[in-house]
């Protein structure tokens, strides 16, 4: 016996919202073996993993904080990889955005009033951008690696940061710990509720839904679609590929920048060494989970926002490690891109004797 | 010990793991796959490693079971990518974010325990000629074996018929395909070579390079060796001069840190990744340098019409 594909006629609609579900679905069983090898009652062990996140308000506002800037990210990058562009260094643009962004009430601490909030922001998604500008003149202009290359700079942007706040931008009342001097007053992005959900969130939303409106319904979404999925087709067209790749590392990053700029005036209210548990990279499976499409990235950002916080519960709860968070969304990947095969082909097991070989 | 010589031994094992793995990942390239998992299968390899070295008190029972993680690993990523033909780049990320997700699971419960050290040779009196001598013939297992891996990769890449349809199938599936050769299991092959090589390369960290586990310990090393085999325009003999080129630019930055100039840790600590950039670059810019190496197929997913 062994397995073989068979392309389907079509691609199947059903199996485009299907798949992603099996892949969850999967993914929880992985789980409970996962618990189980670890000498733990599978069922609750999922429950409090996958399911008291839900269950209190307390929970629901930190699920909000934590799918904000993979929302943000991750639509930045569903983008991108719709278009065949690797852009795998939003990690590192956060960390621009962040830096970049914190500048201003780090150097002028004395700046208080509204524009600060909104230039902020601005700072911050020039930061990301401009860090993806990197890759994107590497690629057009040399033909360097992106991938490679937005990812190398990610190292280089958590040790320019690693720099800044133990060096020129630490706190000088800070009893020498490693961070900036807490901002304050306008510096901070404005709360909802007992004041952990930022403005971050809102502006998550307003970014899928402007760029769900730009992919299904302008022609730079047709342009992006095309050159994703049939290159030569677009050129023909007259799409420049060069100026794609810029679009979406400029677009992206800038993204990923409000996203650091956000966690920092956001949640925790000063620069340090640590801004995101790797956003950025988790990004990327919400970018596939979600379907490349802004809304499926949406939902998929509330589910890899599950995830982190279902790692924070276990590890309180079960005493397990924190890092079982990180292989449940590793696993979960490897699920999706596995259950997209079903998309386009339609698996069978055919025996030895009738593929007529070996 | 010379400071001279003192340096040449640094650089040795800075650039054994970016060496083993980048040859792994070269021939996987040249399979016309691009595996971007490297990084995952080298730091699953490095923290098994380091717990099979711990518990048998084994250095060469846990290069063995970084070589069988590296190989598990990396046989995930041919199951994917050649069973269900599923996108070479992001399987490869998976890759990556799995592989650094479970080091870090299985590596809790070794975080500052001490590692066995992968003893090197002593060959008598060879061994003790000055300079030369510890250089030459003071080196550990892995340290000759990703040297001799060089050669014997070219050769068999130019020179023999597994090399010719090796590098068929990177060039043109299709057609290699349709003159009978088994693109899938070829690329399988491949894959899993590589999985064995970037495991070892994960092993030698956490058994030689610093004998201890600590997390994300590969600091990257998987990438710059993917960018090596970018650098060497798929030739497995500039493969080593690019290693040994970035094993200086790694311990550059700690001797310059050593020497007390006026320079922040960070910028020198950023200076492998920097130049990294800066290779590709260079590289990539020589159109037809690479043009001409590489191989065709690279990244295109293939499945056989029976």
């Amino acid at each position: 016996m062994r397995l073989v594909l068979e392309r389907r006629a079509e691609q199947s609609y059903w199996m485009r919202y299907l798949s992603p579900v099996l892949a969850v679905v999967l993914t929880v069983f992985a789980g409970a073996i996962i618990f189980s090898a670890q000498g733990l009652a599978a069922g609750p062990a999922l429950y409090i993993y996958f399911i008291d996140p839900l269950t209190t308000l307390w929970s629901l506002e930190e699920l909000v904080v934590k799918a904000a800037p993979l929302v943000m990210i991750g639509v930045g990058l569903a983008v991108c990889f719709r278009a065949n562009v690797w852009n795998i260094g939003a990690e590192g643009q956060l960390t621009a955005g962040a830096l970049l962004g914190a500048a201003l009430p780090i150097l002028l601490p004395s700046f208080q009033s509204w524009p600060v909030m909104v230039l902020m922001i601005m700072l911050g998604a020039v930061g990301g951008a401009l860090l993806g500008a990197i890759p994107a003149f590497l690629k057009t202009r040399f033909g360097a690696n992106e991938i490679l290359t937005s990812l190398m700079l990610v190292y280089v942007a958590q040790l320019l940061l690693d720099w800044l706040v133990r060096g020129p931008w630490r706190d000088p009342k800070g009893f020498n710990f490693p961070k900036s001097a807490a901002f304050e007053g306008w510096q901070l992005l404005p709360t909802l509720g007992d004041g952990r959900v930022h403005f971050g969130a809102a502006l998550a939303i307003i970014a899928v839904a402007v760029l769900a409106v730009v992919l299904g319904r302008t022609l730079k979404g047709f342009e992006i679609r095309v050159m994703g999925a049939a290159p030569r087709a677009g050129e023909f067209a007259g799409f420049s590929p060069p100026r794609m790749v810029w679009f979406c590392f400029l677009l992206s990053g800038a993204l990923a920048g409000v996203a650091g700029i956000c966690e920092v005036a956001g949640p925790s209210g000063h620069l340090q060494p640590h801004i995101s548990p790797g956003y950025g990279f988790t990004a990327i499976i919400v970018a596939f989970l979600g379907r490349l499409n802004p809304f499926g990235v949406l939902v998929a950002g509330v589910m890899l926002a599950i995830s982190y916080l279902g790692g924070e519960a276990a590890q309180v709860d079960l005493g397990v490690s924190d890092k079982t968070a990180q292989v449940f969304q590793g696993i979960l990947l490897f699920f999706i891109l596995a259950c997209d095969t079903l998309i386009l082909y339609r698996p069978r097991w055919v025996s030895v004797a009738a593929t007529g070989k070996e | 010990m010379g400071a001279l010589e003192a340096v040449i031994l640094t650089i040795i094992t800075a650039a054994t793991p970016l060496l083993l793995a980048a040859i792994g990942e070269l021939v996987v390239e040249r399979s016309g796959v691009l595996n971007l998992g490297v990084e995952g299968m080298m730091v699953v390899g490095a923290v098994c490693g380091f717990a099979a070295a711990y518990g048998s008190g084994s250095a060469l029972l846990g290069i063995l079971a970084a070589s069988v993680a590296g190989v598990a690993m990396a046989f995930i990523f041919a199951f994917l990518t050649q069973t269900l033909v599923t996108n070479q780049v992001a399987s490869g990320l998976a890759l990556t974010l799995l592989g650094l997700g479970l080091s870090g699971l299985i590596g809790e419960a070794f975080t500052g325990l001490p590692g066995v050290k992968l003893t090197p040779f002593d060959i008598p009196f060879l061994t003790d000629i000055p300079f030369i001598g510890p250089i030459l013939f003071g080196q550990d297992i892995l340290v000759y074996l990703s040297i001799l891996l060089i050669p014997a990769v070219a050769f068999v890449m130019a020179r023999t018929r597994l090399g010719l349809i090796i590098r068929a199938v990177g060039d043109n599936h299709s057609s290699a395909h349709a003159l009978g050769y088994p693109v899938v299991k070829v690329r399988y092959g491949c894959i899993l070579f590589g999985g064995l090589c970037a495991g070892l390369a994960g092993g030698y960290l956490s058994l030689a390079y610093t004998p201890q586990w600590i997390e994300n310990m590969t600091a990257g090393r998987g990438w710059i060796a993917l960018a090596l085999v970018v650098f060497s325009t798929w030739m497995a003999g500039r493969l080593l001069i690019g290693a040994y080129l970035f094993g200086t630019v790694w311990i550059m930055g700690l001797y310059i840190q050593g020497l007390g100039v006026g320079i922040p840790a960070q910028f020198l600590s950023s200076l492998p990744y920097v130049v990294t950039i800066a290779a590709l670059v260079v590289i990539s810019r020589n159109r037809s340098l690479t043009k001409i190496n590489t191989p065709a197929c690279i990244g295109q997913t293939f499945v056989p019409d029976r």
